[in-house]
């Protein structure tokens, strides 16, 4: 097969642990997974100071292409971290898709993102771009991070506050001890096992093919769904531009396929030619076949160790929810690790990820699996149903809200979290607590800027309104700063305003991972004392 | 309940008339289409999702 792409191949060195095993150092974080989540976590750790060993049991980036198409959320976050920029400049942004039917196009859709926002609503790129932008920016901070490759969990026992982990190298085995372990090793997580952790949901009887194809023809960027094709009758297709003339092609099967016969190039090349066409030139880069679930983990917490990413919840590729809601797992959970860590918020504070992430997960399985039963309708009742949406979409908008090919991302408020501070104001718009911050254009001394970058690593006070007279308030040990619109930088066009409500004067508490956690009419220092230390589970 | 369950079609032989008309000589696999179609379609006019639960529960029987 053709590749447009070189796998890196990172050295395997022999740790200082496993040379000087007579005596057994504990570190403070270990990462399990050196994939994007890992590579994620690492870097928040980093960003916030917290010395991290990351391990893998390999030594490049994926191989194959698995995650595709990266959401707005994910990329603000990576561009906390410092990667994002690259990121979006090789990806594809796009905003137009076709949905087909049968042999017609049922109608075209625009994403219609809202203007104003620093990172588009969303990208494609290969994966393995994006852990290789993470390894470059991991390697910047080496004093920090202590990415090991070709270490491999063999088993691990939970103490009250540490976990000891045997550990394999190329060299032998040895043992390591962390503080706290951050598993992100993956949907068959090997740590989950050793915790007994239990991963239920819903197996769904189906198999789909992947096919990464470089070709040079004259498609347009656009996400382009079929249902029930001609070239492909009672199934699905897609088509979705990557990166270097790279498009990612995806075959619903059924789920009486044979995998090896199916991925054989002499069956993939006749289903790609008649799906792009007769005489349309391309080759294969990749081509895998999968079936999968919707599930998660009964518990993203089990004592000292962590669960992120797919090895906390795995769901169906319909949506792009994967790698998307694992980096959002990394940006709640690694601030309150900072804060327990330095004794600063009680250990209770890290319960919270799991009643944050968890009802994220539950909110992305079920958008998943309302995909997936549309896609891939269960019983005859069903298929004319979806047949009918499909048919009156052609003709009549209404129907076409009910096609669902996939939603994508986006972020789950926390609405319900126990660190919200309930409102006792009335407020417009959507920045309610538990929200993540839409961004918005500033000007700061004369450059044009973005809000989200303003905002620190820490709680930020976003003030709408007269500059109170401090630019702390604190809780505790734990600081919020103040920043003014208007002082500190300008809303010159008036959507930071807009969007936040605060043509009457507002305060917003903003957590480090940029989300809303109490909002007031007035200042009152009182209240935001309160709101903090409830915000950080001192209360 | 929102959802009227006393007589609202003024002339209920006409409806009832027209609906088997216009299926009587479609094949099962259209008329199970059209079905599909036809809820789709009144449901979209009903728009208010309470009402629409009602009527499902009801159907469902």
């Amino acid at each position: 097969m053709l590749n447009t792409y070189t796998w890196p191949e990172y050295d395997y060195v022999q740790s200082e642990d496993q040379k000087n095993t007579a005596t057994i150092k504990r570190h403070p974080v270990i990462v399990i997974g050196a994939g994007l989540i890992g590579l994620s976590a690492a870097l928040d750790c980093a960003k916030r100071g917290i010395p991290v060993i990351v391990m893998d049991d390999n030594n490049t980036v994926s191989i194959g292409s698995r995650a595709v198409c990266y959401a707005k959320r994910p990329l603000e976050i990576w561009d906390r971290l410092g990667v994002a920029d690259k990121m979006v400049e090789k990806g594809i942004s796009w905003k137009l898709g076709k949905v087909f039917f049968k042999e017609d196009l049922a109608y075209e859709f625009d994403l219609l993102p809202e203007e104003g926002h620093k990172m588009p609503a969303i990208t494609n790129l290969q994966q393995y771009y994006c852990e290789e932008y993470l390894v470059e920016e991991v390697l910047k901070h080496s004093d920090l991070i202590d990415l090991r490759w070709k270490h491999k969990i063999i088993s691990l026992t939970q103490h009250d506050d540490y976990t000891a982990l045997q550990v394999e190298t190329p060299d032998g085995v040895f043992t390591m001890e962390s503080d706290w372990v951050i598993a992100c090793d993956g949907a068959n997580s090997n740590v989950r096992d050793m915790v007994h952790a239990s991963f239920t949901g819903q197996f769904f009887q189906d198999r789909f093919l992947i096919a990464d194809v470089v070709m040079k023809a004259d498609f347009p960027t656009e996400r382009w769904f079929w249902f029930d094709p001609l070239f492909h009758k009672n199934q699905s297709a897609l088509l979705h531009k990557q990166s270097d003339d790279v498009w990612r092609l995806d075959f619903q099967m059924g789920w009486d396929v044979d995998p090896k016969e199916a991925t054989k190039p002499e069956n993939v090349i006749p289903m790609i030619q008649a799906m792009l066409g007769q005489g349309t030139e391309f080759e294969l880069e990749w081509v895998s076949i999968y079936q999968f679930a919707c599930r998660r983990i009964d518990n993203f917490r089990y004592g000292r160790i962590l669960f992120a990413g797919d090895a906390a919840h795995q769901v169906s590729p319909f949506g792009a929810r994967g790698a998307n809601t694992g980096i959002q797992d990394i940006d709640n959970l690694i601030w309150k690790l900072k804060l327990v860590m330095d004794g600063k918020a009680p250990d209770s504070l890290i319960d919270s990820y799991d009643e944050e992430r968890a009802f994220a997960a539950d909110d992305n399985l079920l958008n998943s699996t309302r995909s997936t039963d549309f896609i891939t309708p269960k019983n005859r009742a069903s298929r004319y149903f979806r047949d009918a949406v499909l048919e009156l979409s052609k003709k009549y908008d209404f129907a076409r809200p009910l096609v669902n090919s996939g939603r994508l991302s986006t972020p789950t408020p926390y609405v319900n979290s126990p660190l919200n501070t309930v409102d006792e104001d009335v407020f417009a718009g959507t920045m309610h607590p538990g929200t993540n911050c839409i961004d918005a254009p500033i000007v700061r001394d004369g450059e044009d800027g973005w809000l989200l970058n303003q905002l620190g690593d820490g709680f930020t006070l976003l003030v709408f309104g007269d500059k109170p007279g401090k630019f702390k308030i604190s809780s505790g040990e734990i600081s919020a700063d103040v920043i003014t619109v208007g002082d500190d930088f300008e809303d010159s066009q008036g959507l930071l305003t807009k969007r936040y409500d605060g043509e009457k004067g507002a305060v917003y508490l903003i957590r480090p991972d940029a989300h809303v956690t109490a909002r007031w009419r007035t200042f009152d220092e009182n209240k935001i004392i309160a709101a903090l230390a409830r915000a950080t589970g001192q209360e | 309940m929102s959802l009227n369950l006393k007589a609202n079609i003024i002339r209920p032989d006409d409806f009832y008339q027209e609906l088997i008309d216009m299926q009587r000589d479609m094949s099962e696999d259209d008329v199970q289409l059209m079905n599909a179609k036809l809820i789709l379609v009144l449901a979209n006019h009903i728009g208010d999702q309470e009402t629409l639960s009602e009527a499902m529960i009801v159907a469902r029987g």
